[in-house]
Parts: structure tokens; sequence; C-alpha cells
């Protein structure tokens, strides 16, 4: 008996495992309709997404990906990079799942909530596998339009419809501008799928230089608005601070890993420096923006009052840092800044969605938004405030976790590329971050606590959710072996 | 895995001691502490090291390798060892741990089992420094030591503890990461001469003259510029005169028992690791800047005595003093010979043993007048015999006084200079003159303050009841000045040790011992 072979569309597997739970948690609604608190809601969502990111690491673990699967007519295609950031996209996911399930309690619209968290999931999914312009196109919408909704998903607070509507807004003018370049560069080429864009370049586009230079432009601008970095990151402190913070956690984590996924295999796949750069230098404009982004992001960041802005700010700092990955690039160490990138992310997955879910917890018991109302919330709630210091330590790139460990290895292989002055702008910044961030380190645990405030209750799914985010972020500085050498790998794979 | 035994034991009492109820925390803490320092005493018995851990022939005790994590062409391996250089550290750190834990009986009156946690997982994080020899290791180690450190001064710390802790933070931070650019450029520049992080082998590739170029930037100048990114990057941490400017703020709002490990320990972090890197990877540079090196360790000496000279809180005198002190260490690394380096690192273990007991014994006598100033009391010496009997040796121990660990190794700093064919000819006989008169500003500011505060009639601005301290505050102080006059009258517990690791090293500038 042959053996039984697999499909290549079983190696979408995780994709489907999302997209199938979006519609399961839809017949979930249909049958328990309106419900205000349902452990059934989060506990599908959450499954679907440890089941899909178990897929993902199971075709890591046995290699599938190494050769990579093209499918679709090469509109799509399965790596190890494209199954590395599933890993990100499904832990968030599931992080975000389990918390939600206390943050939500009494609100309604819960199927419409979970199921639009796990939509977007599949669109960010979608994202990292997508191999051509016009599928990076319609899964980065699939990934956004239920992003917007979940921003605006409180109706009744102010706050979270105004920073719906402003993310919207900016979401549509930049993708606009992203189709428009697509546009662009699908004129000079006449290809949407990134390799043949690459071998057409390579054959030159005699005369239509400053159509394909704009066109790249104009994509990097959407790419620029999904990873929240200058200039279309206006949209980001609003919509982190006004939305319900599991949200900002899964869109500052998630959604921006999925905006430098579609980046990182795009710019390196299609627009070979070699045949563009004399045109369109766009590691140029990246080194620029990496620059101008992680200093405004940071010293914004340094000025806030509130916590959750703060984080906000932060998010745009690190992705200046993450953009480290493509503004070193071609100096000589291209795997090495790329998986530093990478597993910048991944870290940043956990520990920022967790500082997130943190805000979520003290906004759940009611405790206020800026840095003086977290004075002495340690000795109220020790185990919760151990965890927030954990994040924000990693953030900070101190030792405790991983981000330690990413951080500096992304500054080292900047270095080793010999853009040393990048590495100096991002340890310049990465130290102010530390003076931000142990702001509210200071308020859980030195200051004395004002008021007689009481923790009335500890929400289990809240606390499972911060604590195991706290604990991946730690135990991650000693699996750091396995996650390293398959982001260099895949990394590696990705300029071959 | 005797060195990976000593790490999880202090790590584990850590854990124990933060989970223990605040009353028995102080005690459960001294009693765990008392295991690794019995431990590094039996390692110490044991040591069968020779060599320099970092360069060729160097025979390593305790050594272990293991993979961690393997990025690209590199590794990042688990490595650690122990050679005679940091054989002393470890000993210091352990034994000094559990002194300052019964000097924290006293002061520490709130949050104990947190307190007693981060002062373990300190001492976890020291050891880790001065064993590991990955960089990455290294690193981790040298990064975690802030942890603690920030809260054990912004929690239990004097009225402006939030300042100096965020100030202590940020500026030690910056340090790193500049010192981290710096080695990294190295790494990088070494190109496929090296597969891995680890200290020996990129010690021996760069002797050897493996190093390329790096981003445009040629070897020659690769070399200086991280040489000089390092050496203002471990300069902060020692500290040198201009980067000095966090440590007093830090130490007088310290508690007493965080003072004397930032002094003891601490600072040596800073020095070990200018050997280590500097001193051992880049001997060329160091002997290309040596003047620049000497004048800045000239000018630490001078101008830490003179700020010490300035002031009027006991503390203050002991912390810039400390300034002045570890100038000296540097003055022995600079000097490049086997008296210098030698001094150097039998200076880092005198001076922790001698300021970790100056700082004790201020903090004594705070603990019973509650004031610090020179000019608000005098004539203690009738009230607390033993204290003011301990503080007026140890002085005598920081002025040099033979037969204390400070003189033997001052002695052979001062040796190591004046026989130094690397500062020879840069002033050679002015630079060492100079920093011997350091001594005397020492003996100067230390003589006048105790004379105003310890002798003569009984006086107290202060509204309390000078009684004698309590045998955990006194006990300690006993334990440190025997420790101080054993090191004096027998350097060569580790002088030996040291003589062995250093000998090579010295030898690396092409001058003769």
């Amino acid at each position: 008996m042959a053996a039984f072979a697999w499909p290549d569309w079983a190696a979408l597997a995780p994709a489907i495992v999302l997209g199938l739970t979006a519609l399961l948690l839809l017949v979930v609604d249909s049958i328990y309709p309106h419900t205000r608190d349902n452990p059934i809601l989060a506990g599908i969502s959450a499954l679907g997404a440890v089941v899909a990111g178990g897929l993902a690491a199971w075709f890591l673990a046995s290699g599938t990906g190494e050769n990579p699967i093209s499918l679709y007519g090469n509109a799509m295609v399965v790596d190890t990079m494209s199954l590395f950031f599933v890993l990100i996209f499904t832990s968030v996911t599931a992080l975000v799942s389990v918390a939600s399930y206390d943050y939500l309690k009494g609100n309604s619209y819960q199927a419409e909530y979970y199921t639009l968290v796990v939509l977007a999931a599949t669109g960010m999914t979608l994202m990292a596998s997508s191999n051509s312009l016009a599928t990076v196109f319609i899964s980065l919408e699939l990934a956004s339009l239920p992003s917007y909704a979940l921003v605006a998903v409180l109706k009744k607070n102010r706050g979270s419809v105004e920073a719906g509507l402003k993310y919207f807004l900016i979401g549509a003018l930049s993708s606009a501008i992203f189709a428009y370049g697509i546009s662009l560069v699908y004129g000079v080429t006449g290809h949407l799928q990134l390799d043949l864009i690459a071998t057409t370049l390579g054959s030159g586009f005699d005369g239509l230089g400053g159509v394909l230079g704009i066109g790249v432009l104009m994509v990097l601008g959407g790419f620029a608005f999904k990873t929240a970095s200058v200039p279309f990151h206006f949209w980001a402190p609003e919509a982190y601070e006004g939305a319900p913070a599991p949200i900002s956690g899964f869109l500052s984590s998630a959604s921006k890993a999925a905006g430098f996924a579609v980046a990182f295999r795009v710019f390196v796949t299609a627009f070979p420096i070699g045949e563009v750069g004399s045109t369109i230098d766009w590691v140029l404009a990246f080194q620029i923006l990496a620059i101008v982004t992680m200093t405004l992001g940071n010293f914004a960041a340094a000025t806030q009052d509130k916590v959750k802005r703060m984080l906000a700010y932060s998010s745009i700092g690190h992705a200046g840092y993450v953009l480290i990955g493509l503004a070193a690039l071609y100096g000589g160490n291209n795997s090495g800044v790329l998986s530093g990138a990478m597993l910048h992310l991944l870290v940043y997955g956990f520990m920022n969605t967790g500082a997130f879910l943190f805000i979520a917890l003290v906004e759940y018991w009611g405790v206020g938004r800026t840095f003086e109302d977290y004075n002495g919330l340690a000795e109220k709630a020790p185990i919760a405030c151990l965890a927030m210091t954990v994040f924000l330590f990693n953030l900070a790139g101190l030792p405790v976790g991983a981000g330690f460990m990413s951080k500096y290895i992304l500054f080292g292989a900047a270095v080793g590329a010999g853009f040393w002055w990048l590495a100096a702008v991002g340890a310049i910044n990465s130290a102010l971050s530390l003076f931000y961030y142990s702001r509210v380190v200071k308020a859980m645990w030195i200051e004395d606590p004002e008021g007689d405030f009481t923790i009335r209750s500890t929400p289990t799914g809240l606390y499972v959710a911060v604590v195991a985010a706290a604990v991946v972020t730690v135990a991650l500085l000693f699996a750091f072996g396995p996650v390293a050498d398959t982001a260099y790998n895949a990394a590696a794979a990705l300029f071959a | 895995m005797i060195v990976e035994a000593l790490l999880a034991v202090t790590l584990l009492s850590a854990f124990a001691v933060f989970l223990a109820p605040d009353k028995i925390a102080g005690k459960l803490a001294f009693v765990l502490s008392l295991l690794p320092a019995a431990g590094s005493i039996w390692m110490y018995s044991a040591f069968d090291g020779s060599g320099n851990a970092l360069l060729a022939g160097g025979k390593l005790a305790f050594e272990e390798t293991f993979k961690w994590v393997t990025f690209g062409p590199y590794a990042l391996n688990w490595h650690v060892g122990l050679d005679g250089i940091s054989m002393p550290l470890l000993v210091l750190t352990t034994v000094l741990t559990p002194l300052a834990i019964l000097a924290a009986w006293t002061p520490i009156q709130s949050r104990q089992s947190q307190f007693f946690g981060l002062m373990l997982f300190m001492e976890m994080s020291l050891l880790g420094v001065f064993s590991a020899l990955d960089f990455f290791i290294w690193f981790i180690f040298w990064e975690m030591v802030l942890v603690p450190m920030y809260f054990l001064i912004g929690i239990w710390g004097g009225p402006r503890r939030k300042y100096a802790a965020i100030k202590f933070f940020v500026y030690t931070n910056v340090a790193s990461l500049l010192m981290f650019i710096g080695f990294i450029a190295l790494v990088f520049g070494l190109g496929d001469s090296i597969s891995s992080l680890d200290m020996p082998a990129i010690a021996q590739a760069l002797n050897s003259g493996q190093l390329g170029s790096l981003g445009g930037i040629d070897a020659g100048t690769l070399k200086a510029l991280a040489f000089f990114a390092m050496f203002i990057g471990f300069g902060v941490k020692v500290p040198i005169v201009p980067f000095h400017t966090w440590l007093p703020d830090a130490h007088v709002e310290a508690p007493t028992p965080v003072s004397i490990m930032l002094a003891g320990v601490m600072l040596k972090m800073g020095t070990y690791a200018l050997l280590r890197f500097n001193f051992t990877m880049l001997p060329g540079v160091a002997k290309d800047y040596a003047f620049i090196i000497a004048l800045v360790a000239v000018v630490s000496v001078i101008y830490g005595a003179l700020l010490a000279l300035a002031q009027s809180d006991l503390k203050r005198i002991v912390a810039y003093s400390s300034v002045s002190s570890m100038g000296y260490v540097i003055l022995g690394l600079v000097a490049f010979n086997m008296y210098g380096v030698g001094g150097a690192t039998f200076q880092m273990v005198a001076h922790g043993l001698i300021s970790g007991l100056m700082f004790m014994a201020v903090g004594v006598i705070y603990n019973t007048t509650h004031t610090r100033m020179v000019s608000d009391m005098s004539g203690l010496a009738d009230k607390m015999p033993i204290t003011v009997a301990v503080f007026v040796a140890g002085a005598f121990g920081y002025m040099g006084l033979p037969l204390m660990a400070g003189f033997a190794a001052e002695f052979f700093i001062f040796v190591g200079a004046f026989h130094s064919t690397v500062l020879a000819g840069n002033a050679l006989a002015l630079f060492t003159g100079a920093a011997m008169f350091g001594i005397v500003i020492v003996a100067g500011y230390l003589l006048f303050a105790m004379q105003r505060t310890l002798f003569g009639p009984f006086r107290l601005e202060t509204d309390y009841e000078v009684g004698r301290a309590s045998f955990h505050d006194v006990a300690p102080l006993v334990v440190l000045i025997l420790l101080v006059i054993l090191l004096g009258v027998q350097p060569n517990i580790f002088y030996h040790m040291i003589q062995d690791a250093v000998g090579k090293m010295a030898l690396l500038p092409g001058g003769g011992a």
C-alpha cells in the first residue's frame, strides 16, 4: 500500500483551522444568541488558535516548508518564515482570547468579537504566506477590516468609537495608496507575483524607473501603516488607547508582525536591491524610517502621563527597532539582521501583548490610567505586578527574559552588517526606554499607594493570560536555541 | 557542575527567601547565604587552575561548556570556569554577602523578604559575572545585576532614592550598550576566524592579529574605537572620573548593606571587565594609549580624594574615596606588568573588604545616632568602643598601613608602576608620584573626620540614646577587619594564584615583567 501523501494545500492547515474556527464561532452564536458571558466562545477561539499554532510548530519541527511549498499558481507560499510568523499570530490570538473572557464580561456582541479576532488572525496568517501583490492586498484587507471593527467594539464608549473611525479613515487612505503602488509596479513589470517581478526587473525597465520608484515607495507606505511606522503612525496612539486593551495588544503585536512579515518578503523577493538600487534605494528609505520611527516613538513615550498611551508610543519605537531588519540589509549580514528582526517580533508578541493584557486587568479592576494611579499596586496584586515588571524590563532589554536576547541580537547583527550607527541610535533609544518603562515599575513597587482602593476579584482568564505570557517571555530566554536557529534558517532561505 | 551548583543554590535561596514571611527572612537569608560562602571556600581549596582563563595554555578550574544557542555562524554557549583572577573575586562576593545581610538586620524594617531575596539574587548575578566565559552569558549576568540594584536602592533607600535609583539604572545601562556595540564590532571584525562568542577564543584570535575590517573601518581604527567604547562602558561602572557622578548619589541613598555590596563587589565588575576585555584582548591599544589611561587613573585618584576631602557626610566621604581607590586599580592595570596587574587584582579584593568595612561602620554609627554629618557628633569612642576601634583600623587600612590588605595591594601597584615599560617615557615617575600623593590626601580626610567624630568630648546633635551596637551589627565588622589583616599579613592566600593568572597576560604588550 502506497504511503498516504498529504496534498500540498494541507500546508495551509493553520489558516484553514483559523478560518473554520471563525465560522464555528458564528454557529455557536446562532445557537446561543445575545450571550453576555460565554466561556464557550472564548474557549473555542483560544483552542482554534492553539491548534493552528500547534500545527505550525509541528510543521516547523518536522521540516515542512524547508523546501517552500508553492500553492495556487505560486500566489501563496508556505515556508519556514511564514510558519514562524504563524506561531507569533496564533500565540497572540490565544492570549488575547483567554484574556477577553473576563474583559468582555457583560458586554454584548461577544460572538462577533471573537469571530473578528480569529478572522483577523486568519488574514495575518495568509499575509505571511502571500507571494503575489494581489494576495498580499486581499489578505491585508482581511486582517485590517476586522481590526477596524474591533477597535470600535465598545459601541457606547466614545473613545473606542473615535479611535475606530480614525483608524478606519487612515487605513482606507493607506490601502488606497498601497493599491495604487501595486498598480504602478504592475504597470512597469506586468506581473504581480513577487519572484516574477524580480525577474522582469532584472531584464531592465527602460524609461519607467520613475514610475517604479513611486510604486515602490507607495507600497512601502502601505507597510508603514500596518506596522505603525512613521509616516503612517498617527493612528496608533489613538487606536491603541481607545480600543479595548486586549485588542490594543492584539493589534500592536500580531498586526504589526503581519505587516513586517509581508514587508520582509515583498522587498527582499520582489525588489532585489541589485536591480532597483540605482532607481529607488529602498534600503536607504528604511534606514531613515527606522531612525525616525524609533526616535519619535521613544521620545513621545517618555512624555506620556497615561500608561496605555506610553505603551502605544513604545510600540512605535519597537517598530523602529524591527525596521533595522530591513534597514541594515545588504551589509553582508542579511540573514543575521532579518532573523534578528523576526526574533524580536516573536518575543515582542509575548512581552507587549502581556503588557497590554496587564492594562486590561487594571482596567477591569477600575484602577485609573495614569502612572500615579498605579502607585503601590504591587502590594495588592503582587503576582500580576511581577508579570508586568517582567514585560517592562524585557521591553527595555534587561536580561529577565528573551527580550534581552532579541534586542541585542538585532543590534549586534546590525553592527555586524557595518551599520553600527543604526545600532548606536537604537542603543540611545533603548536607554531612554528604560527610563519610561521603569516609571511604571517605580509606581507599582516603590511608590506608596494613594487612597484606600481595594481589589475585589482575581479574574481567572486575565490572570492566566498575563502569567502565561510572562512565563513564556522568561522561558524563551532558555529555549532561545531552537527559535534562533529556525529564524536564521527562515531568513537565509529568503535570500537563497 | 560546581559553578552551576553554586549559582543554582544561590538562586534557589533567593526564591526561598522571597516566599518566606518577613519576620524570618533576614535570618533565613543569612543562613542560606552561608551555603555559597562555604561552597566558594571549598572551591578555593580545591582550585586546580593555572594560567589565564582567556589566553592559550590557561587551565581553568571547574570549567563547564555546553551548547545553548546557535545563531547563524555563531554559537552562544554556556561556558563557565575560574582562573586565578576570578577565584578571589568569587570568594569576595560570597563572603561579603552574608556579612552585608547581617548588617541589614537592623536598618531594614519593611518588606524584608523582598529585600533579602533581592540581595541573594544580586549575589547570584555577581557570581555569574565572575565565572562566565562566554560573552553573551557574561553579558546577561552583567545586566542582570542592575535589576536587583534598582529595587534595592529605589525601595529601601534614603529620601532621594527614586532619583538615585533611576540615575544609576539609566547611566549604567547606557554604558553597557556602548560597550556592547564596541565588543560586537570586534566579534564581526574577526569574521570567520571565530565561530562563537567564547571569550577565550576571541581573546586569542585578537591577540594573534586576526582582526579584519568592518563596514569600511580598518582593523587598527576598529581596535581603537572598540577599546574606547569598552573603556568608557566599563569605566562608568568603576567609576572613573568624569563618569563617576552616579556613584555618590547611589551610595548616599542606598541603605548600608546595599552600599557594602555596591562598593565591595559591584565596582569590581568594572575593573574586572577592563582587565578581561580591554587589557587582555586589546593589549596593543592599551599600550598605545597608556599615557591617556594613566592620566585618567591619576585624575581619578586625586580628584576622588579631593572630593572626599570636601564632604561633611561620613558616607559621602567613604563613597568618594572609592573613586580614588579604584583609580589605583586602573593605574596598576595600565602599568601592564606582573606587579601592576597583580596588585590591581589584589586591590579589587582588598578594597572590596575595606570599603565594605567602612560602609558597614558608618552604617552602625548611623543606626545609633541617626546622623552621618561630621559636624553633628563627636566623642563616639567612649560610647561604642568596638565599632570605633574597627572604624579606625579600617581607616588605616584605607590609608595603606602595612600588615593590612590595602598596603599589599597598593605596594604592588606602585612597584609595578615604577617598573612599567609601557609607561616608561610617559612621565612615569610623575604619574606614580602623583598617585602616591593621593594616599596623603586620603590620610588627611580620614584622620580629620575621625578626629572630629570619634574622639574628644561626647556630643550629639540628634536626640538619640547612644548605646553599644547589637552583636549582629558588630560581628561582621570584626570579621571583616580580621580578614583585612589576614590578607595583609598573608597576601599569598590570593596573590599566588593572581600572579599565576596575570603572568602571561602581563607579557602581552611585549614588555618584560
